[in-house]
């Protein structure tokens, strides 16, 4: 096939060396202390993701040590169940919420770049906020284990079980808090995925003809993006209701516990693809490599993600069959469930026959790759049993599901990452590992989880519920239960093994050659370990393989060197990777650190119930929000770019369709997805919930109003947006942006009179969503002033100018959403008036 | 192996229509799923072991992907609705009872000789006819099962969910609480007795807890 993408002239070769002291001198982390606490490289903080992540795996690791300890006899010696229902809680959580979606972070902050030919993700501080807001929430969620409080529900946290009056304490707000601080990092990653994968690329690198491993991300971070906002929509609520008595799931006053499981589940079972997604790539992208021929059908297998994206959102109702739903939702929710194993069953196949074509070469990688296979395909087959409604009312809440839910995830999860693990060790530290240690490490974890796992599946047929710490009466479970827990001790020691083999390549690995694997992907194109830039020129047209290392490394590539002295990467059209423009990167900063700080005294202020100091931490959330935009807006008329002969492009402070012009619409998604969150709980509750229609709410023609004025001030600020970056260089943007200012106080201080007319948010479920769909009107106020405020200070110091729009092209964005979300909820309140 | 299956709550020595359906629909799936996992697990083997070979995608992807499994999930969601059918709950005025569940037991209200009688941790119902159980709760989501009998359903505040179980013979058979709902979940348990509706009415009052005996055997 030839290549009929425009050619792209080569730069003159250069010294590779000199090349690379340069960029590293720009990108490298500060020395010390300060570099752990200052980097937005991706390559060291992807790193630093999948580490915390194992850490936080080897604990859940000895949680489920505990509960295989406690479950191997009938009287189950030696924990007392308050802390057995913690320790439950806090496996699953751990694993799910610390260990599953950061070290799927990880990974993808610290591969994407290198895959796809850039030098770092498109947001670099938004990878460190996410960190530490992981890092922080990780060790708050830890801290309650050690200090008793640690929350016992279930990791799904069922209502009312997680209300007030059954867990009083702190122990349910640790959870709901905490999972709530660390999925700020799940948010952040999607969104930069999404832009990174979009925007990021190699020149010239199509769409449809990226790796796979960008699809498969591309897939992922879409579905945090919708999956995510559910979950914390239900968090804010469950806290809202325990720390404020706002009844969203007290049936008594027209709440619904129901609402919680759906809220949760339409996270929850999205969670599995988010989780199952980045651990296919992996497969996508190491089975070809090792089979020696390219991946056999690359577009049933995009197909098939893109089909998964769009399924895994029609069967959370399979979590819920037992609660009583109608007769036809259960076929539909059934025939759906049944129906997401196709475009699985299509990727396994793809890959058999990808082997199948080539010829395999059994290294360690592959290894795992197999156990990948003798472990999923049963979960898959078991997923596929708990989707028939009748079976479903058998094994749900048994330990067949416990068996069911670690096939999927262990062989859909952790045999990927054990992969992923050894095959791209020799680019993380440079090393090739030590012989043998690696294949025993497989054969225990192999031998050690399906001893714990396959006769479960017979524990939960015999009768064996879920989260029970003791079985006197049962001695036909006594059995099964040893030979799980005898397992799971086997399985430990590999995982042990495991780290040990990690830790001996790291320091006593001989010196890796370059691209050890042969492998055909971008990511080998470098020196090893990685570098801290990567690439010292830019992949493009004819250069986009790994065989291109060596013209990168001379600077043949785009963009070579760093003779400006900055971060710059290249910014291509989403379709066809044409180049754009270039952006200029942030350099090591401490403000993400700060930033998390902030939001975490606001966690810790809220945990011990020290209400009137919030405002405190909420006014330094916004002082670290505002210095983050100071970089939307620059001083300096920079000539075009040299990129490569011939082509010479803008900065991006001279477009308007930017990186985080992009980020800022991915971010859109997300919060519209958790105002139609919303939305859905208002119209459950209405409809659904028992209790209803709400006491008379007291709403006058007055409240109308206000609203109707609040709606006009929105519209306003939105149209001095537009006019504050259409004049920019003139006084007259000047004055827009400082109409769009009063505009937006204007809006929050007729909300304000709103929250002063709203009926008691603690009588009744109307009144409480009413109050929220207030606060989320309020919270986009304040973004919005923020963003004008911005749009000032730019303009009024000439940062701005006729090339250069700063921050006004977001703050129209957010203006227009803010306006959109406030007209819905006006007229959601007017119709449930009306109709009551 | 089969041996390992008896026990008070084994799901598969079913003794109703319920589980029995249910107990079948596990055997058969048992059965597919074996053998598609032989099937794929050897495919992958061959493919690991020896090549390269000539192959194309079709076969792959469209039969092996699309086709073989929604050939395979159509007859089995087919299969799984027509079991599923006939153990819903429908308006025919069946035999009913009530279960209230709270932290942590059982309260049951089922007709006796001189109306509604009320009883504590153990369920009346007679045999041979299916029976209507009416689930609420007091406090926090339980759930009622009887994996002899058949599946689940929730006991959930605010809802009254009903649930169609039937019994094949008298005997006692042995029910707990699946739902995590805190500390005294390991232990909410319960009983159904099940009598011979030609004979007469047992003796309802409440049996104490934990006088039952393994179920399915004549009381």
């Amino acid at each position: 096939m030839t290549d009929t993408r425009p050619a792209i002239a080569p730069n003159p070769p250069q010294r590779a060396i000199r090349l690379h002291r340069e960029l590293d001198r720009v990108w490298t982390d500060l020395p010390g202390w300060r570099g752990f606490l200052t980097s937005v490289n991706h390559g060291t903080l992807g790193l630093r993701f999948m580490a915390t992540a194992i850490v936080f795996f080897g604990i859940g690791g000895v949680l489920a040590m505990l509960i295989r300890a406690q479950l191997a006899t009938r009287d189950g010696a030696f924990l007392d169940t308050a802390l057995y229902n913690q320790i439950f809680t806090m496996h699953g959580s751990i694993m799910m919420f610390l260990f599953a979606i950061p070290m799927l972070e990880g990974l993808g902050l610290w591969l994407l770049p290198k895959i796809l030919g850039a030098r770092d993700m498109a947001f670099p501080r938004l990878s460190a906020l996410g960190y530490w807001c992981y890092l922080f929430g990780g060790i708050i969620i830890l801290l309650s284990l050690l200090a008793g409080v640690a929350p016992d529900g279930g990791w799904f946290m069922y209502v009312p079980l997680s209300g007030k009056t059954h867990t009083p304490g702190i122990s349910a707000d640790v959870w709901l808090l905490g999972v709530t601080f660390v999925e700020i990092s799940a948010i952040a990653a999607a969104v930069e995925i999404t832009v990174s994968i979009l925007r990021c690329r190699a020149a010239g690198m199509r769409l449809a003809a990226m790796p796979l491993m960008g699809w498969y991300m591309l897939g992922t971070a879409a579905m945090m993006l919708v999956g995510f906002p559910p979950l914390i929509l239900g968090s804010i609520l469950l806290e809202l209701e325990r720390a404020a008595g706002w009844p969203f799931f007290d049936i008594l006053r027209g709440g619904d516990p129901l609402l919680w499981q759906h809220l949760f589940w339409l996270f929850g079972h999205p969670e599995v693809y988010i989780i199952f997604l980045p651990a296919a790539g992996v497969l996508s992208t190491i089975i070809p490599v090792f089979a020696r021929v390219p991946i056999l059908g690359y577009g049933a297998i995009v197909a098939a993600i893109l089909g998964l994206v769009f399924l895994s959102f029609g069967l959370w109702v399979h979590h819920m069959f037992t609660v009583g739903i109608p007769h036809m939702a259960l076929a539909f929710f059934s025939a759906a469930s049944a129906l997401v194993a196709v475009p699985t069953a299509v990727q396994i196949f793809a890959w058999i026959g990808t082997m199948w074509a080539g010829r395999v070469t059994m290294r360690l990688p592959m290894l795992h790759v197999a156990g990948f296979f003798l472990t999923f395909v049963m979960g898959g087959l078991t997923g596929v049993m708990l989707a028939m409604v009748p079976f479903n009312w058998q094994a749900h809440d048994t330990a067949f599901v416990t068996a069911h839910l670690h096939y999927v995830l262990v062989g859909g999860f952790v045999f990927p990452m054990l992969a992923a693990i050894t095959y791209w060790m020799p680019m993380i530290c440079g090393r090739f590992r030590v012989r043998a240690l690696g294949e025993a490490a497989f054969l225990l974890i192999l031998v050690g989880f399906h001893g714990t796992f396959f006769l479960m599946h017979l524990t939960g047929l015999l009768g064996m519920p879920r989260r029970i710490d003791v079985y006197p009466d049962n001695p036909e479970w006594e059995w099964l239960n040893l030979i799980s827990s005898i397992g799971g001790m086997v399985m430990s020691a590999g995982f042990a093994l495991f780290a040990l083999d990690i830790a001996m390549q790291w320091l006593f690995g001989r010196r890796s050659r370059r691209n050890p694997w042969r492998a055909p992907t971008l990511d080998w194109a470098m020196a090893l370990p990685a570098p801290s830039y990567n690439v010292a020129s830019l992949p493009g047209p004819g250069r986009d393989t790994a065989d291109a290392l060596l013209p990168l490394a001379r600077g043949e590539g785009l963009l070579p060197g760093a003779p400006r002295g900055r971060r710059e990467t290249l910014v291509v059209d989403p379709g066809s990777g044409r180049p754009d423009h270039v952006a200029v990167l942030p350099g090591n900063t401490a403000l993400p650190i700060v930033t998390a700080a902030t939001i975490g005294s606001l966690v810790l202020l809220m945990l011990a119930g020290l209400y009137p100091l919030a405002p405190l931490a909420i006014l330094a959330i916004l002082w670290a929000a505002w210095r983050w935009g100071r970089i939307m807006g620059t001083a300096d008329e920079a000539a075009p770019i040299p990129v490569a002969p011939g082509l010479s492009l803008p900065e991006h402070y001279q477009c308007r369709n930017t990186l985080a012009f992009s980020g800022a619409v991915a971010l859109l998604v997300a919060d519209g997805t958790l105002y139609a969150s919303l939305l859905f709980g208002v119209a459950f509750l209405t409809v659904i919930a028992p209790n209803w229609p709400a006491p008379d709410s007291g709403l006058s023609m007055l409240d109308l109003w206000l609203a109707g004025g609040a709606l006009l001030a929105m519209a306003g600020g939105s149209l001095a947006a537009r006019l504050a970056e259409s004049r920019r260089t003139r006084p007259l943007g000047g004055q827009a942006a400082l109409a769009g200012i009063l505009a937006a106080i204007l809006g929050l201080a007729l909300l304000a009179g709103l929250a002063l007319q709203l009926d008691d948010p603690t009588r009744h479920a109307r009144n409480a969503l009413r109050g929220v769909l207030l606060g989320h009107a309020a919270v986009h106020g304040v973004i919005a002033l923020m963003m004008g405020l911005r749009s000032l200070a730019d303009i009024r110091a000439g940062r701005v100018s006729r090339t250069r729009r700063g921050a006004a092209p977001v703050w129209r964005l957010f203006g227009d959403f803010w306006l959109a979300t406030s007209a819905v909820s006006v007229a959601v309140v007017v119709l449930q008036e009306v109709l009551a | 192996m089969l041996a390992g299956c008896d026990g008070a709550f084994s799901t598969l020595t079913p003794a109703g229509p319920a589980a029995s359906g249910i107990a079948l629909l596990w055997w058969v799936m048992l059965g597919g799923a074996g053998l598609i996992t032989i099937l794929v697990l050897s495919l992958a083997w061959i493919a690991l072991r020896s090549g390269p070979r000539a192959t194309v995608e079709r076969p792959w992807t469209i039969w092996g992907g699309l086709a073989f499994p929604l050939a395979v999930l159509a007859m089995l969601v087919g299969f799984a609705l027509w079991i599923g059918e006939r153990m819903i709950a429908r308006d025919d005025g069946a035999f009913a009872v009530q279960a209230e569940a709270y932290q942590w037991g059982w309260s049951f209200v089922q007709p006796g000789p001189d109306g509604p009688v009320r009883t504590e941790g153990v369920l009346y119902v007679p045999a041979r006819q299916p029976f209507d159980i009416v689930l609420t709760s007091r406090d926090v989501i339980h759930s009622f099962w009887v994996p002899q009998l058949g599946g689940k359903m929730d006991a959930i505040p605010g809802r009254r969910n009903v649930h169609r179980l039937q019994a094949d013979a008298p005997g006692r058979y042995e029910g707990l609480c699946a739902e995590f709902c805190g500390l005294g979940h390991a232990a909410m348990r319960f009983e159904v007795v099940v009598y011979d509706p030609s004979g007469p009415l047992p003796d309802l009052a409440p049996l104490p807890q934990g006088s039952a005996s393994a179920g399915g055997t004549a009381p």
